[in-house]
């Protein structure tokens, strides 16, 4: 064995010892964490994996992204050529891909030397950029992102001197193979003496560089080098990740108040963040300068995890409400209106919204402690099932002039689930009326449950009330149960995703579906005609982010607009999955927008920067926030809202 | 020092309506809370126990499923809650209920020196804020009403501050205990029952004193004991509105109309 060989021994043992040890602590922490099934499905999520990680199915949908997915792939092939570099260096003689035959390791050697030229373009374009046109919401230009940077491109241009120095020594017999290395050589003394000693100067510095690199991942942001592809595969597999039900028993801890108490998944998650700042980039929070960062909020899960690494027990940093990085202020958590764009965009598929109702169960359950105006919702929710704290007897009060009938089961096909809103709000009243003119117009069997219609409980579920979800969820399966109900049609999103997703964890499988979609389907059928003349001007569209990003509905509205006016719908900058919240969503509806400006006023802005004449909304919060909004920007004489129910009223052919 | 907070269990009055053929309160249906200005009583409370160290045992006379009340004191973090029930309490005016309050309040202090007795400023069903006074005056403690803020106890000396709040001024006055104090919902606002304090208040048993553990004259309480007798409940007349200034009108002619009717009526002092 040379002498060079033993040293590489040893210097390699210490790295790689070092890197274990590394990954035993950071991943150890991880393992803190609740436990959450995500081995369930296999090849869903190894699928999974192929699509999202290794194709960057996400990342690409950003233009820069393309610059990442060359140097992943660059990477990935380089990691070939990178473990034959390892072992090539314990056993010089028998371990060389320059043992293959020509044709081989030419291949071979032609691969390598492009990719890494790739790579070295990536690295470069990757360092302008962040000096030029850096992304938001990034701290583009920290030392920690210009050490990788640095230490990719120091790799590069060690392989590239090395393999020049041993083309120009004539001792690599691929020289023409590999046209960089070979036109870096041209540039050496062919046959010169001091080759070899450049060789291995070179070949030190790319196995110094390789093994730094390494270490220095799992104390980086790089880190997500090592866990974004099996965040991949650990996704959640349901499009709505609702968070699992609390039990409720003495003893137990209800919410995250530590961050031991997030699930193991939701401590990988914060590691597997690139910092790419996309989610922040989508967040309605941000956009409207509230503290509220989605990016920073996982960073602080992370940070806290590791300031709180040693201190078994006694926490120093509190997860909530502590100063500085790694904890999270209160108001940060109230700020969310779970939109869910930031896990739309997110290219490594964490889940922001769930650690975020995590802490707000910890703040209701067992803190007891939110902002004030939320004291009366919860009031209001548990003494008369609705938001308003109306008396329930004004539920039917929309009908006092129309012919509805009560759900009976065997008699009645479908429930009509009116919803807090559309049955107690003066204005969403109209949106309940067109919708009952429909159906009957379509002649469908429905009815509803008039007074006893109860709360489905959305805004305090994403407000962290879990106890009083619990008992108004049971309540209503249980008189879902009781009155037959099987089938069900809402007129708010909110109501149709939690009867549809969130009473699911309750074993019970109803068959809910949203106006929006319910009447594209009469249409499509041919039960449902309309007159396409209908004249309100030019009209756009606001997705819903129950409806779109949750549920996956952006074509139906759109194909129902068409039908009702003859042409398809205006579109809003952000659009679809990209959608803008109206501000409502997470149980905002019912608090103080404080920070910053208001969400709402700027989607009315973004809505009015296309001239339309109407705004097409399919949620009764929408509704409310964009008349308000509207209002603000004195645009409500000009411009009016609708819902896409009464538009379709509207377009509904005369007897 | 014990602090008894008195609550009620009461219907939800802006759910109850009055039959128009029987004069009746329809009461089918209607869901029970706990009196609201209760509440603020029982928040009291609790910030005097976490400030002083009280002792807060909550009471309550009323049928049996007023139980549910009790258990949210529970949760809301009183000490002890003791439900005064039996069909020989039944049909009390606010005479009866202040003897059979007081009756327990009296079996309370005898195992633990009384400091205070808080109650609400009143009830929503019954609207006469007679109650508070009533005790306190069978009890012949300190009488405190209309309080909006308490200003401080002084337990050595047996004093308590408080500040009354009297048409268009304040009144800051001092009082011996024992003293029942009526709040005002002005006075704070209550907390929300966390979550584990709920589920221990679940397992909680609530202590129910009869008639046999209280051991009362039936001559003073219940229908028996009642002052007063009702004769007839209902909705009084209202003369129709007229609504002004419909979509058609100009506001102007609105403004013009709404002056013209106000002199009719002398509702303006010219
Ligand atoms: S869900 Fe919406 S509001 Fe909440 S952090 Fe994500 S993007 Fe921001
Ligand atoms: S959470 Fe996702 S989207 Fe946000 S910065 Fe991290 S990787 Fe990017």
């Amino acid at each position: 064995m040379t002498a060079t060989v033993t040293a590489f021994i040893i210097v390699l043992i210490l790295a790689i010892a070092f890197f274990a040890y590394s990954c035993y602590q950071r991943f150890g922490l991880v393992l803190k964490g609740k436990p959450d099934n995500r081995f369930n499905a296999i090849g869903k999520r190894l699928w999974n994996m192929l699509f999202y990680a290794f194709g960057q199915r996400r990342v690409v949908k950003k233009p820069f992204g393309i610059n990442h997915f060359v140097l992943f792939w660059a990477f990935m092939i380089l990691l070939i050529s990178n473990t034959e570099f390892l072992l090539n260096g314990l056993a010089p003689d028998t371990i060389s891909f320059s043992l293959l035959p020509d044709g081989a390791y030419f291949t071979l050697a032609l691969i390598f030397d492009i990719m890494s030229l790739l790579a070295l373009i990536a690295v470069v374009l990757a360092i302008i950029r962040r000096f030029t046109f850096p992304p938001p919401y990034t701290e583009a230009k920290s030392r920690d992102a210009f050490v990788i940077l640095g230490l990719v491109a120091g790799l590069m241009i060690a392989f590239f001197g090395m393999n020049a120095c041993e083309i120009a020594a004539g001792t690599d017999r691929a020289g023409v193979w590999m046209p960089v290395a070979n036109w870096v050589a041209s540039w050496l003394p062919s046959g010169a003496a001091g080759l070899d000693t450049g060789a291995q100067v070179c070949w030190w510095f790319h196995a110094i560089i390789l093994l730094a690199f390494l270490n220095y991942l799992p104390y980086s942001k790089h880190m997500h080098v090592l866990t974004s592809i099996p965040n991949c595969f650990f996704k959640a597999l349901e499009k709505v990740k609702t968070q699992p039900r609390e039990e409720f028993k003495k003893g137990n801890t209800f919410g995250v108040g530590e961050v031991e108490n997030f699930t193991w998944k939701g401590l990988f998650d914060s590691y597997s963040c690139t910092e790419c700042g996309r989610c922040s980039d989508a967040c309605p929070a941000t956009f409207t300068g509230k503290p509220l960062q989605p990016r920073l909020f996982i960073h602080d899960i992370k940070m806290n995890l590791l300031k709180n690494a040693d201190k078994d027990g006694h926490k120093e940093l509190p997860l909530i409400g502590g100063e500085g990085e790694g904890s999270v202020k209160e108001e940060v958590i109230w700020e969310c209106t779970t939109c869910g764009a930031c896990m739309e965009v997110c290219p490594v598929f964490i889940e922001h919204v769930p650690r975020i109702v995590d802490m707000r169960r910890h703040l209701v359950e067992t803190k007891a402690k939110f902002p004030e105006e939320l004291l009366l919702l919860f009031e209001n929710m548990e003494q008369r099932s609705n938001p308003w704290g109306i008396a329930p007897a004004e539920r039917t009060k929309w009908a006092a002039d129309l012919d509805v009938k009560p759900f009976e089961a065997g008699k009645t096909e479908y429930l009509f689930y009116v919803g807090c809103a559309g049955a107690l709000d003066a204005r969403n009243r109209h949106t309940t009326i067109s919708l009952a003119k429909i159906f009957d117009k379509a002649g469908i069997s429905w009815g509803t449950l008039g007074r006893d219609e109860m709360c489905c409980g959305d805004s305090l579920r994403r407000l962290g009330n879990e106890y009083v979800f619990e008992k108004m969820a049971q309540a209503n399966i249980k008189m879902f149960a009781e009155k037959g109900v099987k089938k069900i049609i809402t007129q708010c999103p909110h109501c149709f995703s939690t009867l549809k997703n969130d009473y699911r964890q309750y074993g019970v499988e109803l068959e809910v579906v949203h106006h929006t979609e319910f009447i594209n389907q009469l249409i499509r059928e041919g039960r449902l005609k309309l007159k396409s003349d209908t004249d309100l001007g030019k009209i756009i569209y606001h997705d819903s982010c129950y409806l779109g990003r949750y549920n996956g509905i952006y074509e139906a509205p759109r194909h129902v607009i068409a039908s009702a006016t003859g042409s398809a719908p205006l579109e809003m900058e952000r659009s679809r999955d990209n959608g803008f919240c109206c501000g409502a969503g997470g149980g905002r509806m019912w608090m103080e927008e404080k920070e910053g400006s208001l969400i709402n006023v700027a989607r009315v802005e973004e809505a009015l920067k296309k001239e339309p004449d109407t705004v097409c909304v399919a949620c009764p919060y929408c509704m409310t926030m964009f008349d308000d909004g509207l209002k603000d920007k004195e645009a409500s004489d000009k411009v009016r809202v609708l819902d896409l129910a009464e538009i379709v009223a509207n377009a509904l052919p005369d007897e | 020092m014990l602090i008894v907070a008195c609550v009620k269990q009461v219907p939800d009055t802006t759910q109850v309506k009055v039959d128009p053929e029987t004069g009746t309160l329809i009461r089918e249906g209607v869901p029970f809370i706990m009196n609201p200005y209760d509440t603020h009583a029982l928040e009291e409370s609790l910030r005097l126990k976490d400030k002083y160290g009280f002792r807060v045992a909550v009471i309550s006379m009323g049928p049996p499923n007023a139980e549910v009340t009790l258990r949210k004191t529970l949760a809301l973090g009183a000490d002890e809650a003791i439900l005064l029930s039996d069909r020989v309490f039944g049909g009390a005016d606010t005479l009866a209920t202040s003897m059979v309050l007081t009756g327990a309040i009296k079996k309370l202090a005898e195992k633990e020196e009384l400091g205070i007795v808080m109650c609400g400023r009143q009830t929503i069903d019954g609207d006469t804020a007679q109650v508070g006074p009533g005790i306190a005056t069978r009890l012949g403690c300190s009488q405190l009403t209309l309080v909006d803020r308490i200003e401080e106890v002084d337990i050595k000396a047996k004093t308590i501050k408080v500040r009354r709040k009297l048409e268009g001024r304040h009144e800051v006055v001092s009082a011996p205990l024992p003293a029942m104090i009526a709040v005002l919902r002005e006075i704070n606002s209550p907390r929300y029952p966390s979550v584990p304090m709920r589920l221990e208040a679940e397992d909680t048993s609530i202590v129910l004193w009869d008639n046999k553990v209280m051991q009362m004259d039936e001559a003073t309480i219940g229908l028996q004991g009642s002052a007063t007798q009702v004769r007839k409940i209902f909705s009084p007349e209202r003369a129709k509105g007229e609504i002004l200034g419909g979509e058609a009108d100009k506001p102007e002619d609105s403004a013009k109309l709404l002056i013209t009717r106000m002199i009719e009526k002398d509702l303006l002092s010219l």
